[in-house]
């Protein structure tokens, strides 16, 4: 076995622990270790905590010695980005406001994956309160992209997506609202799942939106992440938007699906600033798929270029809200300098959120105040049902989509001042969150001066076996996922 | 210029269930504070609603009661704003789609004498929504606590139309309502812990002029009495800015209720914009058919319909029913002594005189009696066959009341049945009695018969007050047909 166990997948980790050529603990020591190693350079995450990463995998090596092992996650290295919930450990959202916060529970996600056996192993660094698309509105600094380290790893959960790259986790959860799971997972070069609306529980996960936000994983292979979505899907009486479906043997189910599908480019996602390296290569992951006997249609989804403001008038009026319950009254981030209770929720708030979060929460209380309400949050509704129609009625013709998941590569930290320009980032993942649709990134490529490319492919609502089948195809024909970051 | 007064209420009443509307923690009153609290109420990152479901069937059972339209979805929306009671800063309400409509709730006003029912109207109402409630602020001399045990209780608000013109009415409105919702089980509306509170709209106009006039919203109306307190002052105080040729201001007032005065607190400018929009965390729950019909078995008879039937079947006096049918378990009292013993005029009178008066002594609750309503039944039937004499009875009640004893037992226990029959010793007495009041027989046979009467005095007296009374009217009556 490789001394560089952390590159390898869970489904050759999972092997070699049943085997018992390897234990959790060596597997954990490694991963420890190669986080000393590199951490510096990639700051992938908030907080470690190795005595409770080892004391979990020791627990599981316990566990696998008296035959009682939990499947394949059982003394796996997972971490979590940290708007997720997990008991006794730090939860900050990167945001100053929580920077001493402690979670006294474990959300419903945190709940499976230690049901799994896996050992869930630090913190990682996101956009503070989930909202940005490079990890640089972080409050304790930005994460690098590990492919190059003046890169910002996308966002918002660039931690789990470079703490992945980096191999500092063997698999990593994040969040996706806008697209901050699959555009990290692209600038990143690994996979990364936004599941259907409703098919991960959101209990214990920071609200950013909502309506739009979405648990998912990020992993080396695709077989990787539907372990892990298998592990934590299902419904949750906690939350009332978690749907009653039944949940498949994802891993199994990639084996009986082979395709061939019928796939559908929508039109409006190549059209103009798109990077053309990112285009060339999509357009070479569709000419793969042609080549295996997929019938390749395009399709048209015309209200593509309302998704933004949609996004940005639904999105950051629910954060609005989310993010009052943040007033240093009960806990989190106090002023020291407040006179009375509105100059408290004054300053604490003022010293707590960062300027990405305040323009969103303005931004927000804006569409929703007495008057505009109708123009803005109501309209926007409409819309959205509109968009998620474009989705649906593609559907009837195709299987799935396949997008490019980025207009661009990773780009330098600092290079994108203007909020707008960042905005742009999400454009082509946003529609996937208003239509409440699954989305996978499917590595498909390296531009010539080496960051990674991804390529979206968009499925349809609670069909995440079929999706991470049309990934898988494409994924067990090339070779990308064996390139790993020099660090 | 005369004028009349134009009031609304907007009462809160709090859902009995036993946990939180969006929680599993439990719900209550006077735990030690911030123990009813789970990480939902506290708003701790990442919590999520759930709502319960027993908090909507209570409101939909409050609104069939009341004649409401139910929704068929129950919608729930985010009211926004800052205040450290309110532990999201959003308070999940409902906005535009109540659970309930319309409805309306009856009411009487007082009438021209104790004995005699005053006049029934029907207050409408606008519309019933369910929404949680708030913690609590304790105000110390440096800072101020919250205690959260009170925050994410399930609580109603029922909002009248402006149909009320006297603070009168609004006492009697919120007299009826409040009996509504104990008689349904929603709540126990006891205002001391804050499980029915009110705020009232009032505004006054010329009287003949359709339009409304400016509006004041008056709050912490605390008690029943301070709701009828408050409303009368108002309603002076605004005439009397009116009568000085003054203006009156849009604006809500704080009434103490103990100095009897009122002060401004806000102005309309410094009105709230509270941001209104559906809950995301929250699914429309569908009302069908079946889950209404379920619980329109459940609903029980009203106050008002119950003393319209006790006074056409048990023709009971106003006076009687005015008091039997305000309390659930005491109507259900009455109903049960009043067919056990087929008497129920007798019943009432024994509730309302003895076993209340008994209760309230013994500080309990009528649960709690040792006399049963077949215990009352007993005893009004060995009055009304006179095995015992009404003073005897009496004595029987208190020990029955004491003990929970059979009435007949006590009786014989303590000598207290009327005098086993001797018909030939009563013969006598009556033969003696008539003898002895010529005039009164004259009376009788002239067609008197309450002349009768005169007779069964020194029959009770030569009997020591043991004859039976039926017995002795019979033995006279028989006697005096001979004569």
């Amino acid at each position: 076995m490789s001394s560089e166990f952390f590159f390898q997948s869970i489904t050759q980790l999972a092997a070699a622990l049943e085997g018992k050529t390897l234990s959790s603990i060596e597997l954990t020591r490694a991963v420890v270790a190669r986080t000393k190693a590199v951490e510096g350079r990639v700051h992938a995450f908030n907080s470690v905590d190795e005595p409770d990463a080892l004391a979990q995998a020791a627990e599981s090596d316990a566990r696998r010695a008296a035959g009682q092992a939990r499947g394949p996650l059982d003394g796996i290295p997972i971490g979590l980005k940290d708007v997720i919930a997990v008991a006794g450990q730090p939860l900050t959202a990167s945001s100053k406001m929580l920077a001493n916060f402690v979670s006294p529970y474990d959300a419903t996600v945190t709940a499976k994956l230690k049901n799994a056996g896996a050992v869930l192993w630090g913190r990682l660094n996101c956009d503070e309160f989930a909202m940005g698309s490079s990890t640089e509105n972080s409050a304790f600094g930005p994460t690098h992209n590990p492919w190059d380290l003046t890169r910002v790893p996308g966002g918002s959960s660039g931690g789990s997506a470079a703490a992945l790259a980096a191999g500092e986790v063997l698999a990593a959860l994040g969040s996706d609202t806008g697209g901050s799971i699959r555009q990290p997972a692209a600038l990143c070069g690994v996979v990364g799942l936004k599941p259907t609306y409703g098919l991960v529980s959101r209990y214990g996960l920071i609200a950013f939106a909502s309506s739009l936000d979405q648990i998912g994983p990020f992993a080396r292979t695709v077989e990787d992440a539907a372990i892990v979505l298998g592990a934590i899907a299902g419904h949750d009486e906690r939350d009332s938007t978690s749907f009653k479906t039944e949940i498949p043997d994802y891993r199994a189910e990639l084996k009986k699906r082979t395709g061939p599908w019928r796939l559908g480019i929508p039109k409006e996602y190549f059209a103009d600033g798109l990077d053309p390296e990112i285009g060339a290569a999509v357009e070479q992951a569709i000419a793969f798929y042609k080549k295996l006997g997929c019938e390749i249609k395009e399709v048209s989804l015309p209200h593509t270029r309302y998704c933004l403001d949609t996004y940005y008038v639904i999105a950051t009026a629910e954060a609005s809200s989310n993010l009052a319950r943040y007033d240093g009254i009960r806990y989190g981030h106090r002023s020291k300098n407040a006179t009375d209770i509105v100059d408290l929720y004054f300053q604490s708030r003022a010293e707590g959120f960062g300027a990405e979060v305040k323009r969103r929460i303005i931004l927000g209380t804006y569409v929703l105040s007495s008057g505009y309400y109708d123009a803005y949050y109501l309209r926007a509704q409409k819309v959205r049902t509109l968009i998620r129609n474009d989705f649906l009625a593609a559907f009837r013709e195709v299987d799935a989509l396949i997008t490019p998941t980025s207009p661009m590569p990773a780009f330098k930290i600092g290079e994108k001042a203007d909020p707008l320009a960042l905005y742009l980032c999400d454009i082509y993942t946003i529609g996937v969150n208003l239509a409440g649709l699954p989305g996978i990134n499917v590595p498909c490529g390296f531009t010539k001066s080496g960051l990674p490319i991804g390529a979206q492919i968009i499925g349809q609502p609670f069909r995440e076996s079929e999706l991470l089948a049309v990934a898988q195809a494409y994924e067990q024909a090339h070779d990308w996922k064996t390139k790993m970051p020099s660090l | 210029m005369n004028y009349e007064a134009v009031i609304g209420l907007e009462v809160h009443v709090q859902v009995k269930t036993r946990s939180k509307i969006f929680t599993r923690v439990g719900a209550g009153y006077g735990h030690e504070p911030n123990t009813l609290t789970d990480p939902v109420v506290l708003a701790l990152p990442g919590t999520l609603p759930v709502m319960n479901k027993a908090a909507l069937d209570a409101v939909i059972k409050a609104g069939l009661l009341l004649g409401c339209e139910i929704a068929p979805v129950c919608k729930w929306d985010r009211k926004n704003y800052f205040y450290p009671d309110s532990p999201k800063n959003y308070q999940i309400s409902q906005y535009d789609q109540p659970i309930c409509l319309g409805g309306s709730v009856e009411i009487e006003l007082l009438g021209s004498a104790r004995n005699v029912m005053g006049e029934h109207k029907k207050i409408p109402l606008t519309r019933i929504h369910l929404e949680e409630d708030v913690g609590k602020l304790n105000h110390g001399t440096s800072d101020s606590l919250v205690d959260y045990n009170r925050a994410g209780t399930p609580l109603m608000e029922i909002v009248s139309e402006p149909a009320m013109h006297t603070a009168e009415e609004a006492y009697a409105y919120l007299t009826s309502l409040r009996a509504t919702m104990i008689y349904g089980g929603i709540s126990d509306c006891d205002m001391e812990k804050g499980q029915l509170r009110c705020d009232a709209n009032i505004s006054i106009r010329p009287i003949g002029e359709a339009k409304l006039g400016v509006k004041v919203e008056l709050k912490n109306l605390n008690s029943i009495s301070f709701v009828r307190d408050g409303i009368s002052h108002e309603i002076k105080r605004q005439l009397a800015v009116v009568e000085r040729g003054g203006t009156l201001m849009q604006e809500t007032r704080d009434f103490d209720g103990m100095t009897g005065t009122s002060q401004s607190l806000r102005t309309k400018e410094m009105a709230h914009d509270y941001r209104y929009f559906p809950d995301p965390d929250l699914m429309p729950v569908k009302v069908d058919e079946a889950w209404k019909q379920k619980l329109r078995a459940e609903c029980p008879e009203l106050p008002f319909d119950k003393q319209r039937r006790f006074l056409a079947d048990y023709l009971l006096p106003y006076t009687l029913t005015s008091v039997l049918v305000w309390d659930r378990a005491l109507a259900d009292y009455f109903e049960e002594a009043a067919k056990l013993s087929g008497k129920p005029q007798a019943v009432g009178n024994w509730i309302v005189n003895d076993l209340l008066r008994e209760i309230g002594v013994a500080k309990i609750a009528l649960t709690e009696s040792k006399v049963q309503p077949a215990h009352l039944a007993a005893l009004v039937q060995l009055v009304d066959t006179g095995a015992v004499l009404a003073n005897a009875a009496k004595e029987i009640f208190v020990e029955m009341f004491a003990t929970g004893d059979q009435p007949d037992a006590i009786a014989d226990r303590r000598g207290l049945k009327a005098a086993p029959t001797d018909a030939s010793e009563l013969e006598q007495w009556c033969r003696d009695a008539i003898a002895a009041n010529t005039k009164a027989l004259a009376e009788f046979k002239a067609g008197k018969d309450s002349a009768i009467n005169a007779f069964k005095g020194p029959v009770m007296k030569a009997s020591k007050g043991k004859a039976n009374p039926k017995l002795v009217d019979e033995t006279l009556r028989r006697l005096l047909g001979t004569m």
